[in-house]
């Protein structure tokens, strides 16, 4: 029996200590009429020899390509160590840390997680972690309208360089509440929203401007001048940034006069794979004042009995278990497994090795964007400074040409058509340190062909 | 076990894991008010120093591995290594979640069958794997409710009825869907007040949220009544699946008449915990609710497996995450499942039920209270302390401490809220009768400390990496981040 200890014997002690003849019996409480036979439709049993054979192949028939995808998640090479410790039984196998003084590893890891995780954004504090970067959004947009008392509109304003998973999200998890997120459009040549876009909204009750450093678009927005329209209107600030940027970009703790409100953002270029879309992580930070407003699980570090150092989770009171309907979210787990691989990845890196990512990203993109717009046909839609990712015009409809990159096992980049059609034929690629110069020509001589045999035909 | 300092207090000025980053990068280059001004604090540490500290710190954790976890309603049972190895075979790891259909037809294969082991598991129409963890699956399964009735034209169908014992998850869900709560008595004997349950129905009535067996660790024995009761007053049956481990192949939420489940898979289907996550809360729905499912599921089609979105569910609730779920998590379950087949299924439940009711026997057998004596034990049951609280001043604190001196892990402590000094406890199929029998020794032991010295009970724990932490001044002076006056 897989997993299960229990001898004949052992089952004959214990049916009889509980004094009933069988297991059967155990469930005499159950409505007999609802009781099932077995579970027909299941597939029987298999050994792990025969699971793992089939498990390996059906991720060979995933492994051949290519990738140029990033738009929200980032393929960053993960140092051996990262993996393999965290996926020890111990952080692996180990619940939420209740129990404090059992759970001191994992504890100390959140709280180093949270003092990187302020660090790199240059706020004060952060949560243990929420779900992924989406979530994290949609949770920073209930969280502004619990902080902003002075505004009654519930209103956020959303520019469209937003990533559209993530206004989706908002949408779906927030809206119930009555949360309005409107649309602040992009400007159509720099790819970046206008200030003057913002400016229509002078003098309204705006609950909250959400800013995305560097923007979908891997375009840079004014911070800066954004963060202080939205303060002088009195609206708060919400950040989502990319962590590796922030080896080099100004944190939104420094964007105008006083800073973002509250930073958050997808966790996963820190040492987590692309693996599908998950699990990932997405970190939330704001201000000391403000951590009684925050949603998920906090650590903190105290002393115990003996005036040693230790570290608990704190500020419960806000939580769902104790708080109930009235809680500051439902949210009940954090994403610790992933948190600690992060926080390795993080201590291996340094904030010169990340900075070091962050600009072998930039280059290789910007290698990209030259090899491929020097083919007859494509051309860069934006010009100016970028982060991970550029959009590129094409001459052509981008779907048609993705999947024949695909029969070459190269994933050539995400299609705009879907979420920007104004954008016409664009495609947002992205290339990360991981992209040798030898894929991106290989990249640039697939698409050379296919463009060529297209126009040939 | 000594001191382990924080990272930041070995890191050095200069030094370098050098073998991370790339070596010939180009510097950062952009305009002057984008860039940081000064580098963010990050460790500088080699990588044996990171080794070395995290191995350390992983070894102040009690884990599965290492310990009886007998942790009420949160299913701690053996995490079988091979899901976790196959789950991050490289195929698995590098598909980047929007690449085309066809080039992760082996994931979606594999996300397909899970999706129909789980309707069948669950006897539901159709799942849904997007859920991040159970309370997103909550939060699903209470926004398709609220959209079944917006669709049917009744917007005032807002209540969701929520029984006193519930997770805390259930109320802060219900509030999160624009809902509002109403909260049922439990009877003595620990199910729901039926009587209670007509006053609370009404036009309002969107739904009801039952875990089954509850978090008092009964069947719900008047379970056909509820679920007639509620679909004749118009509302609909949510089953939180936090429980499901106690009737995997007995007994499925679809025929006891529920509309919409979430499964822990973290629990029930044996993915890891992970120190608190990440989870999985896949939801399973019934015919009504079909349209609602969130979005993406992965369908079949003549050529393969392709998602599905919001295009051929245009009544989805939508999205709940960037991409879809913790698809690392799902690959798990999946492993699992297939190693345990349809018969290692059944017996998931019913060696889990003979577990928890022999605990329950061998400990009432040695004096210590039940509280529903009456009542067969689902895969947990509850032990009330009230009595040692009075005659020796001892509360279930104290012993959840004490209990971490015998190496045990603590079962859940006061909650369900409505027992006092209550310890909820889980076996899970997956522990010995030899590990079983430790426990209730450590209980006796400690009951007889408690007896004889309660102060040495006020102070436990003697044997862990710190003893009893001051919560009091975490939460008021509060510490959240390292800073390098705080260094004592």
């Amino acid at each position: 029996m897989p997993f299960i200890p229990h001898t004949a014997d052992d089952i004959a002690k214990m049916l009889e200590t509980i004094g009933v003849d069988s297991i059967d019996a155990l469930f005499d409480e159950i409505p007999q009429e609802l009781m099932i036979d077995g579970l027909p439709d299941v597939p029987a049993q298999a050994s792990e020899m025969a699971v793992t054979r089939l498990m390996h192949e059906r991720a060979a028939r995933d492994s051949h390509d290519v990738n140029f995808i990033g738009a929200g998640a980032y393929e960053h090479h993960i140092p051996a160590v990262v993996w393999e410790l965290t996926t020890r039984g111990e952080f692996y196998s180990a619940y939420t840390p209740y129990q404090a003084e059992a759970s001191q590893g994992t504890l100390q890891v959140i709280y180093e997680y949270q003092t990187m995780m302020a660090a790199l954004t240059g706020m004060e504090v952060s949560n243990a972690s929420l779900y992924d970067g989406a979530t994290a959004l949609a949770e920073s947009a209930l969280m502004a309208v619990r902080l902003n008392r002075k505004s009654k509109s519930k209103r956020l304003l959303v520019p469209s360089t937003v990533s559209p998973r993530y206004r989706d999200t908002c949408r779906s998890l927030a809206g119930s509440q009555e949360l309005k997120f409107e649309l602040v459009r992009f400007a159509d040549d720099s790819g970046v929203v206008s200030m003057d876009s913002f400016k229509a909204y002078d003098g309204e009750d705006i609950t909250a401007v959400v800013i995305q450093q560097p923007n979908f678009f891997g375009r840079m927005e004014e911070v800066h001048e954004i963060t202080n329209w939205a303060h002088a209107n009195g609206a708060l600030v919400i950040a989502v940034v990319n962590p590796t940027s922030l080896a080099v970009l100004c944190p939104p703790g420094e964007w105008g006069d006083k800073g973002a409100d509250i930073v958050c953002g997808e966790g996963q270029p820190l040492g987590v794979p692309l693996s599908s879309g998950g699990p990932y992580y997405g970190f939330m930070t704001c201000s000391k004042k403000n951590v009684r407003q925050m949603p998920g699980r906090i650590v903190g570090r105290t002393v115990d009995l003996d005036g040693r150092s230790g570290y608990t989770l704190t500020l419960q009171a806000r939580e769902q278990h104790i708080r109930r309907s009235r809680a500051t979210s439902n949210i009940c787990t954090n994403q610790g497994l992933v948190v600690t691989a992060s926080t390795m990845y993080m201590t291996l890196l340094g904030a010169e090795g990340l900075a070091r990512v962050a600009g072998a990203c930039q280059s290789q993109t910007g290698k990209l964007v030259n090899a491929l717009s020097a083919i007859d046909g494509v051309r860069p839609r934006f010009s100016g400074p970028q982060f991970h990712e550029a959009v590129l015009e094409l001459d052509r409809p981008v779907g048609p040409v993705l999947e024949q990159l695909a029969r070459r096992h190269i994933i050539g980049g995400f299609a705009l058509d879907g979420d920007y059609p104004e954008l016409g034929n664009a495609l947002l690629v992205c290339a990360t340190e991981t992209r040798t110069d030898e894929d991106i020509d290989s990249y640039a001589s697939a698409l050379r062909d296919i463009l060529a045999e297209a126009k040939v035909a | 076990m000594t001191e382990e300092t924080s990272i930041f207090e070995k890191s050095s000025k200069g030094r370098r894991a050098t073998a991370q980053a790339p070596l010939d990068a180009q510097p950062f280059d952009a305009p002057d008010r984008f860039l940081r001004k000064k580098a963010p604090l990050l460790p500088e540490v080699t990588e044996l120093q990171t080794v070395r500290h995290f191995t350390r710190l992983s070894q102040k954790n009690f884990s599965i591995d290492t310990n009886f976890y007998p942790l009420g309603s949160c299913t701690m049972k053996y995490n079988p290594r091979a899901c976790n190895t196959l789950a991050m075979l490289p195929g698995f790891l590098g598909r980047h979640p929007l690449a085309p259909a066809s080039s992760g037809q082996g994931y979606m294969e594999t996300m397909f069958e899970l999706q129909e082991i789980l309707k069948s598991v669950t006897g539901m129409e159709g799942v849904s794997l997007t859920p991040m963890a159970g309370a997103q699956g909550e939060f699903a399964g209470v926004a398709m409710i609220r959209a079944y009735h917006l669709a049917r034209g009744e917007e005032h169908r807002n209540e969701i009825l929520v029984p006193d014992a519930a997770h805390g998850t259930n109320p802060a869900t219900a509030i999160m869907c624009g809902c509002k709560v109403v909260e049922l008595p439990t009877d003595a004997e620990g199910d729901v007040d039926i009587d209670a349950l007509k006053k609370a129905l009404g036009p309002n009535t969107a739904g009801i949220m039952l875990t089954n067996p509850s978090t008092l660790g009964v069947f719900e024995r008047h379970i056909a009544e509820i679920e007639k009761l509620v679909h004749d007053a118009g509302g609909l049956l949510y089953y939180d699946g936090a429980n499901l481990n106690a009737i995997l192949g007995k007994v499925r939420p679809g025929d006891m008449g529920f509309d919409v489940i979430h499964m822990n898979l973290h629990k029930t289907f044996s993915t890891p915990h992970g120190g608190g996550g990440p989870g999985s809360g896949a939801v399973g729905v019934g015919k009504r609710l079909l349209p609602f499912m969130p979005v993406p599921v992965v369908g079949k089609t003549d050529s393969g497996f392709d998602w599905l979105t919001e295009k051929e569910l245009p009544q989805s609730i939508g999205r709940l995450s960037g991409f879809m779920g913790n698809a690392g998590v799902l690959l798990r379950a999946y492993v699992y499942a297939r190693l345990l087949g349809r018969e290692g299924m059944q017996r998931v439940s019913e060696f889990a039920t003979l577990n928890a009711n022999y605990l329950m026997a061998r400990l009432k057998e040695e004096g210590f209270e039940i509280a529903f004596p009456t009542r067969r034990a689902s895969h947990e049951f509850i032990v009330t302390l009230k009595s040692e609280a009075k005659e020796y001043g001892t509360t279930a604190t104290d012993f959840a401490k004490g209990l971490l001196d015998h190496e045990c892990h603590s079962p859940t402590v006061y909650f369900p809220l409505l027992v006092p000094e209550c310890l909820l406890i889980e076996p899970t199929e997956t522990e010995s009768y030899e590990a079983l029998e430790r426990f209730i020794q450590a209980m006796v032991d400690l009951r007889r400390l408690a007896e004889t010295d309660p102060d040495r009970m006020h102070g436990a724990p003697y044997s862990t990496p710190v003893r009893r932490l001051d919560e009091l001044k975490a939460a008021k002076s509060l510490d959240l981040t390292w800073h390098s006056e705080a260094t004592a």
